[in-house]
């Protein structure tokens, strides 16, 4: 495979390979001395054309760890300012001859135009509202660390799932597997015609009722503003997880969430602050994840 | 020049005549056309000298020029995606001897400068007959009407914002109001931009699944509502342009009933492709109104077949390739299709859909009423506008040969069957035997 551009395009055994690849990479994060040679002398550039501090540390981070030289290229630096075209960026880059572009882009479908037309390997750090595939793997490894599986499992994601590529790459992720879907909102960020394998719950109470692992995402305030949500605050009072969700929610389920997060709006300080969430968790394995689907990416041979 | 074509099937809803004839051209001018019991073949093949160009043309089609009533030709403004004589060249290739070109130039057509300026250029550099369309805002605005009045007087046809929908609904029953006064149809796109919000493709199953933003139906279908209404209650005609919905079918199908005076294009795209042409992220189908679903495509083929979609249009949108190579997202809308719009819609006739003279009065006598063009057919003393088609001739599309500076287009390498030979516009012959 020569680029990662959505889950969409993986089969259940990619998925676990990179899984099991992951696992090795975690072992060596846990070492003393934190680093491998595997990819000395390789370059990475990673891309960025929206503002991003977590998802750029963590591909920088793992990139380091496998002794790639790396670059950065944010929006605040980039060419866009001065009207150069995506496409014109791309082969100035590939002039650099770097072996692996991670991308993040405000257009769905632009890690896509990206790999097809370069050369190096390509990794969507997320594409507009299509798809963030390092997240699903990372989500993907979290679970099954602490479940030990994911067959069987009854996954709800809350929120707003229409905006979310988070929830599109954990849904064809999850899809893979023997899983119960469930999408969980108000009508308004849940789409209008869902997919055949996923069950839509507006009520949450209902919705997270049995789950295994509430899988929330992040509520933005232009959503407001769109009357997507009358308010923050009506958000929080139905669809936020407060902690009388303790009452009913399965004793063992698990609460995720990709970060960043905001506290009283879609998640209350107890509840992420509680056991129960594994939201640093997912940051750690982040890195294992980024570290497997760079290794496992093979360049194209010119 | 003498242009003398024997033994075709001539096809002419202007004249109501129909059957087997040899057709002769003088200078530009029909000199004869005479129906004959059977085909009387040449003693030689088709030749032609400086002087005298015979056809034999047994087993070929001779239809009245095409009318294309909505089609971009882009000049003046963006000469650089299309020109007034590539876009026509390109029309002509497609069996159009007439274009209504949209308003939504650089400057805008709306105000009878730039209308002079397009039928100056079309003069002395088209191929074929072009019929502007002014614009029903100034600006393409939607705020203050333009001068309809003096743009019909320039040589506008008809007024339309395409691509701008006029959404205001005061502004839309104003212009009906004054079109009246004019006698030339409001052409109106549908679409409520509210609800299509910043959407690239149809909403729904497959938009979520690639993650792309979707155009509701509902977007269309108000405002078809609402104009069909408007025309209703105000008395003044409507075109509805490129139908893409069931939903919109019936509206128009209802109102057609109740006897309001409006009329429906499609566009070959629509009964031929469905969104799934977008699933690989293809820019080159990414169109306004979007692509819909095979329901819709069905409902559209039906209301060709029942005459509630009275014309078929190109939509020609042609686009630099630089404004398509870019991510699905950011792409521009349109189809580069005057040339392939023809050959698309004989596939209705191959699939016993349409008969050949219901597919052709879609593309002439239909939108000439529409537009109050007067075209004459096929009669003698009248200018030559005619066609020579081999409807089983298959060709392979091919973006790279097509005339039109737009290689926009999703069917790249389709192979389609009925090819036009020759036309006809005045004193100019296209030989496009190949």
């Amino acid at each position: 495979m020569k680029d990662l551009i959505g889950i969409k395009d993986l089969s259940r055994q990619n998925i676990e390979e990179i899984l099991n690849t992951a696992k090795a990479f975690k072992e060596v994060l846990n070492r003393d001395i934190k680093k491998v040679p595997t990819l000395r002398g390789k370059t990475a550039i990673n891309l960025f054309f929206e503002p991003s501090t977590r998802t750029r540390t963590s591909f920088e981070l793992a990139e380091k760890r496998l002794s790639l030289d790396v670059l950065n290229f944010s929006i605040s630096m980039s060419s866009v300012v001065k009207g150069e075209t995506l496409y014109d960026t791309l082969k100035t880059i590939e002039a650099y001859n770097v072996d692996y572009i991670v991308i993040r882009h405000s257009s769905s479908g632009a890690a896509k135009f990206v790999a097809e037309n370069t050369t190096a390997s390509v990794i969507n750090a997320g594409d507009g509202i299509n798809e963030h595939p390092t997240q699903a793997l990372l989500d993907a490894f979290s679970i099954l660390e602490v479940k030990g599986r994911i067959d069987g499992l009854k996954i709800a994601i809350v929120g707003d799932i229409i905006h979310s590529r988070v929830a599109r790459s954990n849904l064809y992720l999850l899809s893979n597997f023997d899983t119960e879907i469930r999408f969980v909102g108000p009508p308004t960020l849940l789409p209008k015609d869902p997919p055949d394998n996923v069950k839509i719950f507006y009520d949450i109470k209902e919705g997270l009722k049995d789950v295994d692992v509430v899988m929330l995402l992040r509520i933005q305030l232009e959503r407001q503003n769109a009357a997507f949500i009358p308010s923050l605050k009506e958000y929080f009072h139905v669809w936020g997880l407060k902690k009388d969700i303790f009452s009913y929610l399965k004793s063992d389920a698990i609460i995720m969430h990709p970060g960043p997060m905001n506290r009283g709006v879609e998640i209350s300080t107890e509840v992420a602050d509680s056991p129960r969430s594994i939201i640093l968790r997912q940051v750690t394995n982040g890195i294992a994840i980024r570290m497997a689907v760079i290794y496992l990416l093979t360049p194209k041979e010119i | 020049m003498i242009i003398k074509i024997y033994n075709a099937y001539m096809i002419d809803p202007f004249t109501n005549k129909e059957g087997i004839v040899d057709i002769f051209i003088e200078d530009g001018v029909i000199s004869k056309v005479q129906l004959k019991n059977k085909v009387k073949s040449l003693k030689t093949n088709s030749k032609s000298s400086s002087s005298i160009m015979e056809i034999e043309a047994s087993g070929l089609y001779v239809f009245p020029g095409l009318i294309d009533m909505h089609t971009h030709l882009r000049e003046p403004g963006y000469e650089y995606k299309e020109t007034i004589r590539t876009g026509t060249l390109a029309a002509i290739r497609g069996g159009f001897t007439s274009v209504c070109c949209m308003a939504n130039t650089n400057p805008v057509n709306d105000n009878p400068e730039v209308t002079y300026y397009i039928l100056a250029k079309a003069k002395e550099e088209g191929s074929c007959d072009v019929y502007p369309i002014g614009a029903i805002t100034k600006g393409l605005k939607g705020e203050e009407l333009s001068e309809m009045v003096m743009l019909k007087e320039a040589g506008c046809v008809a007024f339309s914002d395409d691509g701008m929908p006029v959404m205001n609904p005061l502004i839309m029953r104003r212009a009906l109001e004054y079109s009246k006064t004019i006698d030339a149809p409001i052409i109106s796109h549908c679409e409520d931009l509210f609800l299509s919000e910043n959407g690239v493709m149809n909403e729904g199953k497959l938009s979520f699944y690639l993650g792309l933003k979707g155009i509701p139906k509902a977007s269309e279908e108000i405002m078809v509502s609402r104009d069909v209404i408007l025309s209703k209650h105000f008395k003044a005609p409507i075109h509805i342009a490129h139908v893409s919905t069931k939903g919109s079918v019936e509206i128009i199908k209802k109102a057609k009933e109740e006897g309001v005076h409006v009329t429906a294009e499609t566009c070959p795209h629509y009964f031929t492709l469905t969104e799934e042409a977008v699933a690989s992220y293809n820019t080159n189908a990414k169109v306004n109104p979007p692509l819909r679903t095979e329901e819709d495509k069905e409902a559209i083929i039906e209301a060709l077949k029942e005459d509630i979609i009275d014309v078929i249009a190109s939509d020609h949108a042609p686009h630099h390739i630089d404004e398509k190579k870019v991510p699905f997202q950011e792409a521009l809308n349109g189809i580069s299709g005057v040339e392939t719009a023809f050959a698309l819609s004989l596939r209705l006739v191959h699939d016993g859909i349409l008969n050949l003279r219901e597919l052709i009065e879609k593309f002439t006598i239909n939108p000439s009423r529409i537009l109050k063009i007067n075209k004459n057919g096929i009669k003698e003393g009248a200018e030559a506008d005619l066609i020579v088609v081999d409807i089983e001739r298959e060709w392979i599309v091919d973006k790279e040969k097509l005339v039109s500076l737009g290689k926009n287009t999703p069917f790249d390498g389709w192979r389609l069957k009925g090819k036009v030979l020759f036309a006809f516009k005045g004193k100019k012959t296209f030989d496009m035997r190949e």
